[in-house]
């Protein structure tokens, strides 16, 4: 049996190493942020434009911060799944999420309680105007036909692209009421995607599809559809004969978007290093080509301004959302 | 066409690139053999690779692997019941059947040597009739789908024999399990009881897992754990191929019209491989010479099924190529890939980049020759399996199910919804319910509520559309002799057997 004394002094050592790990350790480990393997989440499924960008940027940035940067796929619940794991996960700077569109849209049809504001924002990587497009062997070549064509026998024409209430649907809703008319004017037929849309198109099933132009770009150039305006700010560099919605004297835009965040309380200094490697990449060659290549847009907001844009984003969708009655 | 053809295979025949079929197909092997995981999650790992490579590689490389990766899938189910990918999904208790009998060799030989002629009779498809096929197929809308999507479901049920009412209720089971989570049309949550992770629905891998693999589990363990040696199988190449061209030979029709199923459920934007088993599946029973065999061990199934799922590869280029829209999930990747190589699909492809696609007819033709004896070093390694005692193989198909159901979503609630299921086929089993057509009712049930419901808000409430539209017409004629034909064949056998 060990003495008293002895056994203070075995408490008193023990004590010393306990409390000077605990001094140590943390400060070694932000000194050093990231020392381990990170992880994004991309909130839909393997193949699909969210993951193809979430992908490309994850090997830039692994060169970036000299860590492996691994892309894991949590789809589910159009967005829900993903969103909500990357949000709840521990804000330490080794779970990202690419966070979308669906995030400023979920939580006002009662999917989730996540929303932006259990996100600290990265940046803003990538923007995808909507846009309005018609079969190439239909009648209207230009906006104008179409919109003259729909204020003369509303409710004759349909649209398509997602889900009632989803982004394409909101696009269009907004789009009508810009330019003075109503939801029934151009009533939505509720589809999987922009691949059942532009097949129901192309067979007549429905006359205009309000998907992201790229996501059209195949058809487009194989002459089986045609672009008439983009709901963007601007024009989309790979198709710049096609005019916004702007141009054309309606004030609308919208599109759907792609970002990286961590988890609210995540360390401002973890952002920050985590910022400038997206930053750079971002910038890239590689990524800029990709990016032309496949014709997403390209949109870099840094932490600050995509805050401001998340929430004007919630409050945009909200507001249409409500209109339409797809809000809970 | 001469000069292309002669240009094609200028641009095939080089070392690397034959370097490449091969990797992509040991690669797509691994995808397909493994439970979990599938040809388009192998089409997704491709992407980053094909940064790196030239167009024709890029060509060879998927056709290769997904080749390869939907025959594989045949292999686990063959073996241990558990179909590789969910276009295995059909036959696989057929397959497994004549692996009890220890006919294993026989069944993998069909694999092998039908999924490639089913694949060659795909390639034929692409090239004699891409263009008028495509034209055919982009007629299809929501109304034509939903016809599809019944023709598909009662094809299957409605059968000769008399477990009509347990296919019927296990089908019931999987048209229930498609409902779960967010109505695609109203975006309303069903079933879900607020759990986020059941507003996707039930993922129908973790599902197939759990009905055939786990399912398959618990029967060994409660029945024979301590199994019987199982006898050594001689398989050569040559024996092989002589012995499924022997079962083949007999069942020329049977084999033409799959694969011509395979093709034409192929070419229509949205049904793959998995979809065109299925229907070939219910096509193969109302016409084959032993129905009543169906599900209880057929090669005629067997055929009906491995060779239209290979066909279907195909035929889902046909769309993307000729009009820029995918024909399964592996094309809508592909198409990504393929804008950003610069091959600009269209109905001028044939004509402006024909080296190009006679490359993609013979990247067909050699991906699937390479899958005979790819294949069979694949199912001669999979035997091996057979061998190793059952108490310490059930628990390593165990492990590779936890991990395949897992994998797909990176989700413990998949499986869990695997256990779950699992648990359910032992049940049904055991009261002689067959589960093959919960896993049909996951497929199809979205594809036919979804463009039901399309159907009705385009026409505002009028049904009239179903059965005015001619393709439309002609499907739903093809339903209602799919439920009449067992009836009129019924009848004539008892006539038959009154007048005997």
């Amino acid at each position: 049996m060990l003495s008293t004394g002895k056994r203070l002094r075995g408490l008193a050592i023990v004590s010393m190493i306990a409390l000077l790990s605990l001094v140590l350790f943390p400060a070694a480990a932000q000194a050093a942020y990231p020392d381990r393997p990170i992880t994004i989440i991309v909130p839909f499924g393997a193949g699909g434009g969210t993951d193809q960008v979430a992908r490309v940027l994850a090997s830039l940035m692994q060169d970036e911060l000299g860590v492996p940067v691994n892309v894991v796929n949590r789809a589910g619940g159009g967005g829900a799944v993903g969103h909500t794991a990357g949000a709840t996960a521990a804000p330490d700077g080794y779970t990202i999420t690419m966070i979308t569109a669906e995030l400023a849209m979920m939580h006002w049809m009662g999917l989730t309680n996540i929303d932006y504001t259990d996100f600290e924002p990265i940046g803003i990587v990538n923007m995808d105007p909507a846009s309005v497009m018609v079969a190439a062997n239909s009648p209207w070549q230009t906006l104008e036909d179409l919109m003259e064509d729909i204020k003369a026998n509303p409710g004759k024409y349909r649209a398509s692209g997602t889900g009632t209430g989803a982004i394409w649907d909101v696009a269009r809703v907004g789009w009508l009421n810009a330019a003075g008319l109503t939801d029934g004017h151009l009533p939505w037929i509720p589809s999987t995607g922009a691949a059942q849309a532009l097949q129901e198109m192309i067979a007549g099933g429905v006359h205009v599809v309000t998907n992201s132009i790229s996501e059209g770009a195949a058809m487009i150039h194989a002459g089986t559809v045609r672009p008439l305006a983009v709901m963007g700010d601007e024009r989309v560099v790979a198709f710049p004969d096609v005019p916004t919605l702007k141009e054309k004297g309606i004030d609308w835009s919208l599109g759907t978007w792609r970002g990286f965040a961590v988890p609210a309380g995540t360390p401002a200094d973890v952002v920050k290093t985590l910022e400038a490697a997206v930053a750079k990449a971002v910038a890239s060659d590689q990524y800029v080509t990709f990016m032309n290549d496949v014709g997403f847009g390209i949109l870099w907001l840094p932490s600050d301004e995509a805050r401001q844009f998340l929430a004007e984003q919630d409050e945009i969708m909200g507001t249409l959302m409500k209109q339409m009655g797809v809000a809970k | 066409m001469w000069e292309n053809l002669v240009g094609a295979v200028a641009l095939l025949a080089q070392p690397q690139v034959i370097l490449i079929a091969l990797i992509s197909a040991v690669f797509g092997m691994f995808m397909g053999a493994v439970p979990g995981l599938t040809a388009t999650m192998g089409m997704a790992l491709l992407v980053p690779f094909t940064f790196f490579m030239d167009q024709v590689s890029v060509l060879v490389a998927v056709i290769s692997m997904s080749g390869m990766a939907i025959f594989a899938g045949d292999i686990p189910g063959t073996l241990v019941r558990i179909p590789g990918t969910p276009s295995s999904a059909a036959y696989v208790d057929d397959a497994f059947i004549l692996t009890q009998q220890g006919k294993a060799a026989r069944a993998l030989g069909l694999n092998v040597v039908g999924s490639a002629l089913g694949g060659l009779f795909g390639a034929l498809g692409l090239m004699l009739a891409a263009p008028a096929l495509a034209r055919f197929a982009s007629r299809f809308t929501s109304f034509e789908y939903f016809w599809l999507a019944v023709l598909g479901l009662s094809a299957t049920v409605a059968v000769s024999q008399g477990s009509v009412a347990k296919n019927g209720l296990s089908l019931l089971i999987g048209l229930f399990l498609a409902t779960i989570g967010i109505d695609i049309t109203l975006g309303i949550p069903r079933f879900t009881f607020g759990n986020v992770n059941l507003l996707s629905g039930i993922s129908f891998i973790p599902a197939m897992v759990g009905l055939f693999g786990v399912s398959e589990v618990i029967r060994v363990t409660m029945e024979e754990f301590q199994g019987k040696e199982a006898p050594q199988i001689r398989f050569g190449l040559v024996e092989m191929i002589r012995n499924a061209l022997d079962g083949l030979r007999a069942r020329v029709r049977l084999f033409i019209q799959s694969g011509l199923t395979g093709v034409l459920v192929g070419a229509l934007p949205g049904a793959g491989a998995d979809i065109a088993a299925w229907v070939s599946y219910g096509f193969g029973k109302n016409t084959a010479k032993e129905p009543e065999k169906f599900g209880k061990g057929s090669e005629e199934a067997i055929i009906s099924g491995t060779s239209a799922n290979n066909a279907a590869l195909a035929g889902t280029w046909i769309p993307a190529l000729v009009f820029g829209i995918p024909g399964d999930s592996i094309t809508a990747i592909l198409l990504g890939v393929l804008m950003m190589k610069g091959i600009r699909p269209g109905p001028g492809i044939f004509e402006n980049q024909g080296n190009l696609v006679y490359a993609i007819y013979l990247a067909f033709i050699l991906a699937n020759l390479l899958l005979i004896p790819l294949g069979w070093v694949a199912t001669r390694t999979g035997l091996l399996m057979l061998r190793v005692p059952k108490r310490i193989l059930m628990p390593c198909i165990l492990l590779f199910c936890i991990v395949g159901a897992y994998a797909i979503n990176n989700s413990m609630f998949d499986v869990g919804v695997m256990l779950v299921m699992g648990i359910l086929g032992y049940m049904l089993q055991q009261l002689q319910v067959p589960t093959a057509p919960i896993v049909l009712g996951l497929i199809l049930g979205p594809l036919m509520e979804q463009n039901f419901m399309m159907s009705v808000i385009k026409t505002q409430g009028s049904l009239a559309m179903f059965f005015t539209r001619p393709i439309s017409a002609v499907l739903a004629l093809l339903c209602l002799a799919a439920w009449l034909y067992p009836l009129y064949r019924k009848r004539r056998q008892a006539r038959a057997a009154a007048a005997a």
